[in-house]
Order: C-alpha cells, then sequence, then structure tokens
C-alpha cells in the first residue's frame, strides 16, 4: 500500500506558536525580562527578535520599540548572552514560568 | 523576620550535579539543603539526552532496575549531512546489552531527575523545590547564605555548592567568571516525537529495550558550529540542533527554523513522519572548555557542573557524567574542610586537584582545542559536508563512462574543491586538536 494512506502529520508541530501550546507553563504576573529601549534602539543587528527560541521579542514599528512576551519564555538563557547591552534577564521566581513534563 | 535558619551546606539547583553532590553530603552526615527554582526538580531541565552513569552506578548500585530510565544505547551513528544527502557511520554491539549497559541510557530529564532527588532525600538530604536562589550572601568577601525568591527570605550556610547549570549566575555575581561568551555558549533547541514502540523499533533498527544515539554535523545545522542528535526513547524520539549563540547570532538563525529545516531533511524524516509533538524545548550547553574555565572556588563556594562549564563538547557530547562526578567531588571536598573547620578558598583548593586526578579534567584538557578549531575554521563543517557528499554522489552514480574515466574527472574535482593538501593540512589540525 502507498504510503500517502496514511501519511498524517498534522500531529507534528513545526512553528513555535504551535510547538509553545504544547508546553506547561505557570504564568508568574511580574516580568523577569527588561528591555533597555534606549539601547536597543541603537543596536543595528537587533538579534533578540530571530534568536530567541520561543520569539519572546518582537520588533514593534509603530513605537519603534521591543515588545517582550515574557510569557512566553523557556529560560535558556540566549538573549542574555545574545544581547548583554540592552536584555536584562533573570529566572523567574521559584515555582513560576516553564514547566517541562519530558525535558 | 524570625533567625534565618541554618545549614551546613546550601546547594544551589537539583540537577545531576546539585543531586550528586547532596546524596554524598547526606551519606557522610552533612547537613545538606537542596534549593531548586523549579516547582519540581527536573522540571527546567532539557538534555538530549544520554545520561552516561559510571558515577551514578557507583552512588546507586544498578539504579536502571528502578530508575525512570528510557533506553540503553546499544547502537551509535555519526552522519556528515549535505543539503540533500549523508555520509555516516554506524557502530552496534551485543555487548552493550548487558549489564553495565556501557553506562549509557536515555532519559528524558523532567522524570529523571524527579526521581534521583528521591533518592538524595531517602539518604537524608533536604530538597526545596520552588525556590530561586537570587543572591548569594556575604560577609567581609566570605559567604554566608543566601537570599531566594519569592518572599525574600534568607538561608544561612557555612559553604556553598553552586550546581545552577549553563546560566551559573551565582559565578558572575562572586566574580569567578567575566560574562558569558557567544562562542562558547551554544544554544539548543529540543522537540519530543511520541510514536508507539514498535515503529521505533523498527525504524531505527531496535531489539527491545535497545536504544539508539545519533549525532549529525554538518548541514544538520546549516553548516555552523554545532550539531543535531536523534535518540530514541521508549514511546518517543528526542530530536534536537544547536549551535553556537556566536553562529546563530552572525548568520541571523532562529533556532526552530533550524531545527524544522533538520526534520525535514531526507535522511531524517522518514524517522519522526506521523509522530507527534509532545514538547518542546529550549537550553544553553557551555562549551568553551579548559581554556574558558571560570575559577572553582571561592571563599565559601564552589562550582560543580555545566555551572563550571565543565562539558566535554568533542564528538562525545559529556555533560551529564562530568556534572555527577564533579557534584561528588565537591562535596568530598566540604566534608574535609568541615572536619578542618575551614571554608576558605584555600582550604577548598583540592577541589580543583581532585578534578584534575579524574576524568572531568583530563578529559577536558584533552579537547581544550576543538572549541577554537572549529571556531576559526568554519568552512570544515560549512563546506566539507557538501563536498564530500558530492565526490561520492559522483563516485557512484551508475553510467556508461568507463570507471578509469570517472575516477580521473572525481581526483581533478577534488583537487579543484578541496586540494589533497589542504585536506591533509585541515586533518593534521583535527587531529592535532583531539590529541
Ligand atoms: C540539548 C542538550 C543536549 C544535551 N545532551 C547531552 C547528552 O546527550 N549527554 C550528556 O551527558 N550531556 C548532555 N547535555 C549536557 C547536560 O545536560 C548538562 O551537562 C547537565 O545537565 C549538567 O548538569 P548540572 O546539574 O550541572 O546542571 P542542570 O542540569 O542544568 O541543573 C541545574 C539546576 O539548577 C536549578 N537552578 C538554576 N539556577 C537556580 C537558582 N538560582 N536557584 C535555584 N535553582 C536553580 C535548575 O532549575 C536546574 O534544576 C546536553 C545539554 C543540552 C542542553
Ligand atoms: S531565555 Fe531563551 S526563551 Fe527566554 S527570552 Fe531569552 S532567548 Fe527567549
Amino acid at each position: 500500500m502507498s504510503e500517502s494512506h496514511n501519511d498524517d502529520n498534522s500531529k507534528l508541530k513545526s512553528t513555535i506558536e504551535d510547538k509553545l501550546f504544547l508546553d506547561k507553563y505557570k504564568l508568574d504576573k511580574q516580568s523577569h525580562i527588561e528591555v533597555d529601549q534606549e539601547k536597543y534602539k541603537t543596536d543595528l543587528l537587533k538579534a533578540v527578535n530571530y534568536i530567541c527560541p520561543a520569539k519572546v521579542y518582537a520588533h514593534s514599528d509603530e513605537k519603534n520599540e521591543c515588545l517582550v512576551s515574557f510569557e512566553n519564555c523557556l529560560e535558556c538563557g540566549t538573549c542574555r548572552v545574545a544581547a548583554p547591552d540592552y536584555v536584562k534577564w533573570y529566572y523567574p521566581r521559584g515555582g513560576f514560568g516553564v514547566q517541562y513534563r519530558l525535558g | 523576620m524570625s533567625e534565618p535558619e541554618k545549614f551546613d551546606c546550601i546547594v544551589v539547583g537539583a540537577g545531576p550535579a546539585g543531586l550528586s553532590a547532596a546524596l554524598t553530603l547526606a551519606k557522610a552526615g552533612v547537613e545538606a539543603a537542596v534549593l531548586e527554582r523549579g516547582e519540581y526538580p527536573g522540571s527546567k531541565n532539557v538534555m538530549g539526552g544520554i545520561l552516561f552513569t559510571t558515577i551514578l552506578d557507583k552512588l546507586l548500585p544498578e539504579f536502571w532496575k528502578e530508575a525512570p530510565v528510557e533506553r540503553h544505547v546499544s547502537q551509535r551513528r555519526f552522519s556528515l549531512l549535505s543539503r540533500d544527502g549523508e555520509l555516516g557511520f554506524s557502530f552496534r554491539t551485543g555487548a552493550f546489552n548487558e549489564p553495565p549497559f556501557n553506562h549509557t541510557w536515555t532519559v528524558l530529564r523532567a522524570k529523571f531527575d524527579r526521581w534521583y532527588a528521591e533518592q538524595a532525600e531517602a539518604a537524608g538530604a533536604m530538597i526545596i523545590p520552588g525556590m530561586m536562589v537570587s543572591q548569594v550572601l556575604t560577609e567581609g568577601g566570605k559567604v554566608v547564605g543566601v537570599k531566594t525568591e519569592p518572599g525574600g527570605d534568607e538561608l544561612r550556610c557555612d559553604v556553598i555548592i553552586s550546581a545552577e547549570g549553563a546560566n551559573s549566575f551565582i559565578a558572575e555575581q562572586m566574580g569567578l567568571r567575566s560574562a558569558l561568551d557567544p562562542s562558547h555558549m551554544a544554544v539548543a533547541v529540543k522537540e519530543v516525537i511520541g510514536l508507539p514502540r514498535s515503529i521505533i523499533e523498527d525504524r531505527f533498527l531496535l531489539n527491545g529495550d535497545e536504544g539508539s544515539a545519533w549525532e549529525i554535523f554538518g548541514q544538520a545545522v546549516q553548516g555552523t558550529f554545532g550539531s543535531g542528535f536523534v535518540y530514541t526513547n521508549k514511546e518517543s524520539v528526542s530530536i534536537g540542533v544547536g549551535s553556537t549563540v556566536h553562529d546563530m547570532k552572525r548568520y541571523k538563525l532562529n533556532p526552530n527554523d533550524v531545527l524544522e529545516q533538520f526534520k525535514h531533511h531526507p535522511a531524517v524524516w522518514p524517522l519522526i513522519r506521523r509522530g507527534e509533538t509532545l514538547e518542546y524545548s529550549a537550553h544553553m550547553i557551555p562549551e568553551g572548555g579548559f581554556q574558558h574555565l571560570p575559577r572553582l572556588v571561592a571563599d565559601g563556594l564552589l562550582l560543580t557542573g555545566d555551572a563550571a562549564g565543565l562539558v566535554n563538547a568533542s564528538i562525545y557530547h559529556e555533560g551529564s557524567n562530568l556534572a555527577m562526578a564533579s557534584g561528588v567531588l565537591a562535596a568530598e571536598t566540604v566534608i574535609e574542610a568541615k572536619k578542618r573547620g575551614d571554608f576558605s578558598a584555600a582550604s577548598l583548593s583540592s577541589y580543583r586537584h581532585k578534578l584534575e586526578n579524574s576524568f572531568v579534567l583530563k578529559d577536558l584538557k584533552k579537547f581544550q582545542r576543538v572549541s577554537a578549531f572549529f571556531n576559526d575554521n568554519p568552512h570544515i563543517l560549512r563546506d566539507y559536508p557538501n563536498i564530500f557528499v558530492e565526490l561520492l554522489s559522483d563516485y557512484f552514480t551508475v553510467s556508461e563512462s568507463p570507471k578509469s574515466e570517472v575516477e580521473k574527472s572525481l581526483i581533478s574535482k577534488f583537487r579543484r574543491e578541496i586540494g589533497v593538501l589542504n585536506l591533509a593540512k585541515d586533518a593534521i589540525k583535527i587531529g592535532r586538536a583531539m590529541r
């Protein structure tokens, strides 16, 4: 039988949005991420907007600033290493944030 | 606030390093508290992952009978990927199917760490989850305790073992290292993909509980300094990619885009298709190696595991065992220091000697040039896989050209694209970097 009869790949996710939807979080009300918007504006690369595995950062053309969806953070710490000049990242408070069930 | 509680030793982080330290301290009757920021141990932790268990087997003999391990690895595979081809090497042996199973197990960390924490607790360690250390407290330069969140409570101790993993804020706060360098930190993303057991065993050629570990270089990570991996669990496959933050930044890559391209590579896709994404995760790996280690002790403080940069990122991808070994050695150092009643940096300095006498720093020393080598020679992982696969593809292409002519054109193509001399030079350089 040809494979196309049962080639349903709909449960295999590809976008970050779809993948984050599967992850479990315990949301904190306060953000654990701060962006220094003035320094962000003068940074040419704006690496956080593409390097973050959870797309936490997005550039707003309208406001010319960096929008932060801290509640999506997977807590890898990459943004802090990639953009130490304008990202201040620390762990969420104990018990909050992402909760891996498999890891 | 009431009088702060005081412990002999506070361990920051309930990963393999922290829990191995706590277990060792508890067995020796030293009062230890492990503070873990996750709601339960393992809830923040990610690895490929193969748990290497030489140390664990000493701490908890025949742990595999009880522990939530997935499969023992009896099959290892290494490949270079070109855009649509693969050149690989694979190895399997029945010897790895016998206890102690070559000390190589696939695990899912959220399950494993939780179990490991229970063992440390049973031995007498105190595990306090849901508590994040936000600051180390010092008096006159000497560590006296920690401040925690939420709540801002202070806990006191004679000595801290930092086992906080890759981000290692404590090392930075205490001046043991400078800011993390993007060339020495890899960012990795991973997906766990559910598949029926029988399909996994058929696709990966496994008998029963055998497992397979596949490390993939080259176009797996778009030619950057990093690699992809595919590991089998009982009823899922762990798949992921990782590369230095430096390369991801430089080539403007998003880690998930790299992962998606990897998943859809023709050599990878047949292994995961029709599966179900169960979880998506991200984590960093410290890969600076021997030449970029932080200072390992201060007055009242020792660094272990990833927080100390103890990862052998060569082709072995070992971190879990170095974490466990360093946790045990840090604990032994603390036990001796307690007998002397002296937790100064000088008293704790024997920790470094212990690491130097074990495989931990011997291996890191052996591979100390690997990271600099690949950072300095990006063409090797970027260009060679494509060229090798192209040459092999020419070689195996069936045609009516006589073989002698095929060989001739192959040799001239090889000379044009790489050159005997360049390849020999690079081979020697790789050989040196690994020696
Ligand atoms: C994608 C990936 C694949 C890998 N594959 C492998 C592999 O196949 N084999 C292998 O051997 N190694 C592998 N590694 C490396 C391995 O995961 C690490 O070397 C190992 O986990 C290090 O253990 P650790 O205890 O030092 O740190 P971690 O396992 O990171 O544990 C640190 C703990 O500290 C807690 N913590 C951190 N900060 C605080 C704080 N301030 N307060 C309280 N708690 C805190 C964390 O929540 C966590 O539980 C891989 C790593 C990654 C990211
Ligand atoms: S820690 Fe990782 S997931 Fe969180 S914002 Fe930074 S880069 Fe994104």
